[in-house]
């Protein structure tokens, strides 16, 4: 499987992408500069964390604008499996891939920690590979993370079954004190309509091999690489012409 | 010729800023404070005709400037 990871003024968790998705799990990972008006073949597009374009206006907020994006949102709505990590998730939803934002967080700090993350649901590329039940160990590294979204949109995302990851207590119960960032609902990560983009403020490439303190992660990835092995990454569109 | 652009937080929109804000305002001795809010303010200077800009600064302010989602906009060009 090919991944291309985007790379923006002020990433600078690509190499940290780079690294888990070759050296760990065996596939091929290449850099994608954002000024590329196209994915060139790539199976899944990852889109790092960092501080791109140096959070100015908001977070997320000018990469919306990098050619590469056209491209991305292309894919995105052809099938093609995207998954943003915190500034990638901030991107994602200032482009309006993913509904709602990402704001300051509630304590006005910048938090860097391991949280707990629930998964509410399996039914996606990106947590497929999560046993029922299982509560993920993964770090955060934000200031904006509060995630917020209307009441309708926030309603929507309940009754769809899009809510990937929560901020839960290492027994899986949503709790204040085990929100880092005030996010409502807990919201660590969600997925769209589709259920091809993810974006999720936790960084799983940090936490994909345990050497690095855990290996939970790497089930984010797996999940994407068993959806693709499955035949199901080559694009809604493709696969149905496929049938047809 | 300069559009003036004031973006502030939705009021469903938690503003811990602006509760922070509140806080020290209320810790300097001032009574009476209600509430504060921190937005952003932008001077974007132009040449051309006033009215042909007022719909192109509106759709920067929705696309770029602003995220709806989370702020309200207003602006003047004079």
């Amino acid at each position: 499987m090919r991944f291309a990871v985007l790379q923006f003024p002020g990433s600078n968790c690509d190499q940290d992408c780079v690294h888990v998705l070759s050296n760990v799990l065996g596939q091929q990972a290449d850099y994608l500069w954002h000024k590329e008006e196209s994915i060139g073949g790539a199976d899944a597009v990852v889109v790092p964390g960092g501080f791109s374009y140096g959070d100015y206006l908001r977070t997320g907020s000018i990469a919306q604008f990098s050619p590469v994006m056209n491209a991305v949102k292309a894919f995105a709505d052809d099938g093609g499996l995207v998954i943003g990590i915190c500034n990638g998730f901030q991107i994602l939803c200032e482009s309006g891939l993913l509904p709602g934002a990402l704001v300051r967080n509630r304590s006005l700090q910048f938090r860097c920690e391991h949280v707990h993350l629930k998964v509410p649901t399996t039914d996606s590329p990106f947590t497929r590979e999560v046993p029922e039940g299982k509560v993920l160990r993964v770090p955060i590294a934000h200031g904006e993370g509060c995630y917020f979204a209307d009441e309708a949109a926030l309603a929507k995302l309940q009754a769809d079954d899009r809510i990937l990851f929560q901020y839960a207590t290492e027994a899986g119960e949503l709790t204040d004190e085990a929100n880092p960032n005030g996010s409502l609902l807990n919201i660590a990560g969600i997925c769209n309509d589709g259920r091809n983009v993810c974006g999720m403020m936790p960084h799983p490439e940090r936490a994909s091999e345990n050497i690095l303190g855990g290996d939970d992660g790497r089930l984010v990835f797996e999940g994407m690489l068993r959806h693709f092995e499955a035949g199901a990454g080559v694009g809604q569109a493709a696969a149905a012409a496929a049938e047809a | 010729m300069k559009a003036k652009i004031v973006i502030t937080p939705k009021k469903a929109v938690l503003d811990p800023q602006g509760k922070t804000v509140q806080a020290a305002l209320e810790q300097m001795g001032h009574d009476g404070v209600k509430a504060v809010h921190v937005g952003k303010y932008l001077e974007i200077e132009l040449e051309g005709d006033a009215e042909a800009w007022r719909p192109k600064i509106d759709e920067a302010c929705h696309k770029l400037l602003s995220n709806p989602v989370i702020e309200d906009y207003h602006f003047t060009i004079e």
